[in-house]
């Protein structure tokens, strides 16, 4: 999808005047962050296992190219193949050719954040095939041509109203008559008119939660089983998956996953989480009978052992964007790109670049919240601030902003001067102030009294007053 | 007998000195009721923050520096703001991570610094404080203070042994109000809607008085109180706690 | 396809130098190969929940009360023999027609069905149409009530997810404490390394909260979740 994270401004300001979003939104804080609590609660080990998962991942990333090495032998034996795209145009080009090669005309998809990374929906239409979201979320937005606006929770950001309104106007021979006023009506005709969809897709794609060196295994985690309705009827099944999703043993990744529900949703674990190894064996009587993996790098390598590297951690369970307090305010498109809230604040620069994403990193108050969720402990204000220093070295700053800064910097180097500064400063303001205590208006911070009054300075400095207590 | 009375650097904050001594003098009071004596080094401006979070390194090593030099000859350096402490104590040695002999110098620093209200209860052992004032108060947890500092128990425990003093825990107290330093100003709107939510929260706990640890949030939030015309006073809990609240709360006239 | 080969040596090849540049190595350093090997074979456990050490009673209550708590029906027979009209109880008991559809697992096979003579058994690899299917797992897991089935023609993955009604006869001597006893019988029954095509965790029926945050559900899987519980019978413990 064309990046909008530049008019991140714009975008907010839609979003904090939509009504309904509002409305949606409001949901998240009470609904997920109380469910990861009540998990939180139900588990003693669950700090300790994040300690642990960091600890698996980081020792993975430094090895990460012999554990692709295991991993492809494992999967060439077990009859599967693996493809390298360096790029996003390189991973479409693959997929195509897969789909291609096998005649397919119909193709479903579980819920792949790679594939909307690359935009592998719109080139595999362009090339004439039908392409069908199975994820419920991913499935509604599909039909209103929206992007996703919450890595878990696609749709998050409609109400039911909307998702009638998208089916009576999508789905061909609905009956007028027919009630589909509420959630288990809504969720009984998308499952009606996907199951069609499911049995004569020629192709199924999905992605990949993680990809388990050891065995040569693929895992999705869902709770619909969509994605293993993607992955086991039709003749092909094509998995998308970034570097950074490789994980060495079994073991490795059951502690992590010990984690990934219990962060995303506040489930001890999901309906289904399926553990993918290569086609169907000889005697069985269901599975497709190819399997490719696609492996995507797309920017990612240039993140590995730089200050950025840590983000690599990520398990894309949401639960950062779940927990700030910016994504409750504005929701997931204003981002303008796939990923969103904290976790695409440091991923989005580093994929499509700081020009196109810098307001991300910038809209944040560093309150910490996401750092302290997440389950792989990935620092995110610090990398956030980390996207900040590489924009100031590269002026990309206003100049406002920059010069501002930079005057207060140089007069607080000089603590003399900074004494008469602040003085005068204190003066200044209370006489502005006339003895109300506070101002409404302020030439140069307009914006702080566009919504709150200022207060004003109580009284001379401290360090004047200090001063005079000090030798009175 | 020989009287060792622990000597205390206080570092003022920037917002402080400008805004509201009366924070500092309360700090002041509070250690000295603790049985220390307090300095206030000269050479103290800013600690960096602003700086440091908005990509400017190079000054922020520099501020970070001068309060090094300034505070360093000292055995404790205690400041009423979880957000100025935090940045002593948590980044400063991240600042000169490339530079050992001053990464010695900012760990030894940051080993030293603490903020007031933990300073109180986990250094000193203050259980209470002596005093008696009517007041329906709530409390907000500032995010630097709670995340970096673990402040959260400390200054409830200590409001609990003000006589008069009813505390009504504010939901979402651990929710950012919006101030972020220039987030603020550079999306207001967002820090706006932060903002209404934390102030509806705190009509619904009926209190008169809101208390924080941080005087960047608590401008912030007065502001926007009194903005609504709400009758709701802020004062920064260190005022509370030291019994100096006759004088005008956070953005009220004389 | 040469070109297509070309171009998928080149993109390995470019994709692996850039990892290996960035991490500052050549890929051929003893002690990180050495390592890798090590952590591969071992496949060690790490730190695993206390609430998965029960055994005996415990172990199955566990089971019980987590899978309930997803909203998986459980229930408990003597032998093997009492699974089949276990099964035929169900499908009444839910209004559903007398029909079930299994896989080729002997264990299932072997069943006196010819005891519930109305019910109608049809084996393989299930049918658009199917209502009900009958699965034999592999392992249950009572850490969080999760069953582990593995593909094959003992036990076709479709029949976990295309039917609206999925029963899962799992005996207790199956039941493991933690999902990493679960990979020790898998390893045993597979082989180091090795994996049948699909192994499939499932905790409970299929579900979404897609619309409006309420949970839903039968999104695409099964509707209900059924385990019959065997109390007698099975492996031993020691096997898989």
């Amino acid at each position: 999808m064309k990046p909008t994270s530049h008019a991140f401004k714009q975008n907010a300001r839609e979003a904090l005047a939509d009504p309904q979003l509002r409305r949606a939104l409001g949901n998240v804080p009470t609904g997920f962050i109380q469910k990861r609590a009540n998990a939180r609660a139900r588990l003693p080990e669950f700090d300790d296992l994040r300690d642990v998962a960091r600890d698996i991942k980081n020792h993975t990333l430094a090895h990460l190219d012999l554990y692709y090495d295991a991993y492809e032998q494992r999967v060439t034996a077990a009859g599967g193949q693996v493809h390298w795209a360096e790029t996003a145009a390189d991973m479409r080009r693959i997929v195509l050719d897969i789909c291609r090669a096998e005649g397919a005309r119909v193709v479903t998809k579980g819920k792949s954040m790679i594939a909307e990374e690359v935009a592998l929906n719109e080139h595999l239409e362009a090339a004439g095939l039908e392409v069908v979201e199975t994820d419920l979320g991913e499935y509604i937005i599909q039909l209103r041509h929206e992007p996703p606006s919450h890595i878990i929770a696609p749709a998050i950001h409609l109400n039911k109203e909307q998702v009638e309104e998208s089916f009576r106007a999508r789905h061909a021979g609905l009956p007028e008559d027919r009630k589909l006023d509420d959630a288990p009506a809504l969720v009984g005709e998308a499952r009606q008119v996907l199951r069609q969809k499911f049995l004569s897709a020629d192709v199924g794609i999905t992605g990949a939660n993680f990809l388990v060196a050891e065995t040569g295994t693929s895992i999705i985690v869902t709770n619909e089983g969509n994605g293993d309705l993607t992955q086991t009827l039709p003749r092909v099944h094509i998995v998308l998956a970034s570097i950074e999703k490789m994980v060495p043993t079994l073991e490795d990744v059951t502690t992590i996953l010990r984690l990934l529900a219990r962060s995303a949703t506040g489930q001890e674990f999901s309906s289904y989480t399926t553990l993918s190894t290569g086609p169907r064996r000889a005697g069985d009587p269901d599975g497709p009978q190819a399997y490719h993996v696609v492996i995507l790098d797309n920017g990612r390598t240039a993140m590995l052992g730089t200050e950025f590297h840590d983000m690599l951690r990520c398990i894309r369970c949401g639960a950062c964007i779940n927990h700030c307090p910016i994504y409750h305010a504005v929701g997931g498109h204003a981002y303008g790109w796939v990923y969103s809230g904290p976790m695409g604040a440091v991923l989005t620069p580093a994929l499509i670049g700081i020009e196109e994403a810098g307001h991300l990193p910038n809209a944040s108050t560093f309150c910490g919240r996401c750092e302290e969720v997440c389950p792989m402990r990935i620092p995110l204000p610090k990398m956030m601030r980390h996207w900040r220093e590489r924009e100031f070295e590269r002026h990309l700053a206003p100049l406002s902003q920059r010069w501002g800064l930079g005057v207060w910097a140089a007069v607080a180097r000089r603590p003399a001067l900074y004494r008469a500064a602040t003085a005068f400063a204190a003066a200044a303001l209370r006489l502005v102030a006339r003895g109300r205590g506070r101002v409404s208006w302020l030439p140069l911070a307009g914006g702080w009294t566009r919504h709150r009054d200022f207060p004003a300075p109580q009284d001379r400095t401290f360090m004047q007053l200090w001063r005079e207590r000090s030798h009175g | 007998m020989k009287t060792q009375k622990t000597t205390v650097a206080l570092f003022v904050t920037c917002l402080v000195d400008l805004f509201r001594p009366s924070v500092g003098f309360a700090a002041i009071r509070l250690l000295e009721d603790a049985g220390c004596r307090v300095e206030v080094p000269d050479a103290q401006t800013c600690c960096g923050q602003p700086a440091y979070n908005s990509g400017d390194r190079a000054d922020a090593r520099e501020l970070a520096r001068q309060t090094i030099a300034a505070f360093e000859p000292y055995d404790w350096i205690v400041a009423p703001s979880g957000s100025c402490a935090g940045m002593l104590r948590k980044h400063y040695p991240l600042l000169f991570a490339d530079d050992p002999a001053m990464r010695d110098r900012a760990e030894a620093v940051a080993a030293r610094t603490w903020e007031l209200v933990s300073f109180l209860v986990d250094v000193l052992g203050v259980e209470r404080v002596p005093q008696t004032v009517n007041l329906h108060a709530t409390y907000h947890d500032s995010c630097s203070g709670l995340r970096e500092l673990g402040i959260r128990e400390q200054p409830r425990r200590l409001l609990s042994t003000i006589n008069g003093l009813k505390l009504t825990e504010l939901a979402d107290a651990d929710v950012c109000c919006g101030f972020g330093g220039t987030f603020c100003v550079k999306y207001p709107d967002i820090s706006n809607d932060m903002l209404e939510k934390k102030t509806a929260a705190i009509a619904a706990t009926g209190a008169d008085v809101l208390l924080a640890g941080d005087l960047g949030c608590l401008m912030n939030m007065a502001g926007k109180l009194k903005r609504q015309g709400s009758p709701v006073r802020a004062w920064h809990v260190a005022e509370v706690l030291a019994g100096m609240t006759d004088d005008p709360a956070i953005g009220e006239g004389t | 396809m040469a070109d297509a080969a070309n171009d998928a040596a080149t993109g390995r090849a470019r994709v692996m130098a850039a990892m290996r540049r960035a991490l500052g190595v050549t890929g051929d350093e003893p002690e990180r190969r050495a390592a890798v090997a090590a952590r591969l074979s071992g496949h060690a456990r790490h730190l695993v929940p206390r609430r998965a050490a029960v055994s005996g009673a415990e172990r199955l209550d566990l089971f019980r009360r987590m899978a309930e708590a997803t909203q998986t029906t459980v229930a408990e027979v003597d032998t093997a023999a009492d699974v089949p009209s276990a099964v035929a109880d169900y499908l009444r008991t839910n209004n559903l027609p007398a029909r079930i559809r299994r896989g080729a697992d002997p264990v299932l096979a072997t069943m006196p069905w010819h005891e519930v003579s109305a019910l109608e058994v049809t084996e393989g690899p299930a049918r658009a149409d199917d209502l009900a299917s009958l699965s034999h797992a592999f392992a249950a897991v009572a850490e969080t009530g999760t069953l582990i089935l593995t593909s094959g023609p003992d036990n076709p993955t479709t029949l976990n997810f295309l039917p609206d009604n999925h029963i899962v006869v799992v005996e207790a001597s199956r039941v493991v404490g933690a999902y990493e006893d679960a990979w020790d019988r898998l390893r045993a029954a597979y082989g180091e390394a090795a994996m049948p095509r699909t192994v499939n965790m499932i905790t409970g029926p299929s579900r979404t909260a897609d619309i409006e945050q309420t949970i839903q559900l039968g999104a695409h899987g099964p509707r209900r979740l059924h385990v019959i519980l065997v109390r007698n019978g099975g492996p031993s413990s020691a096997t898989a």
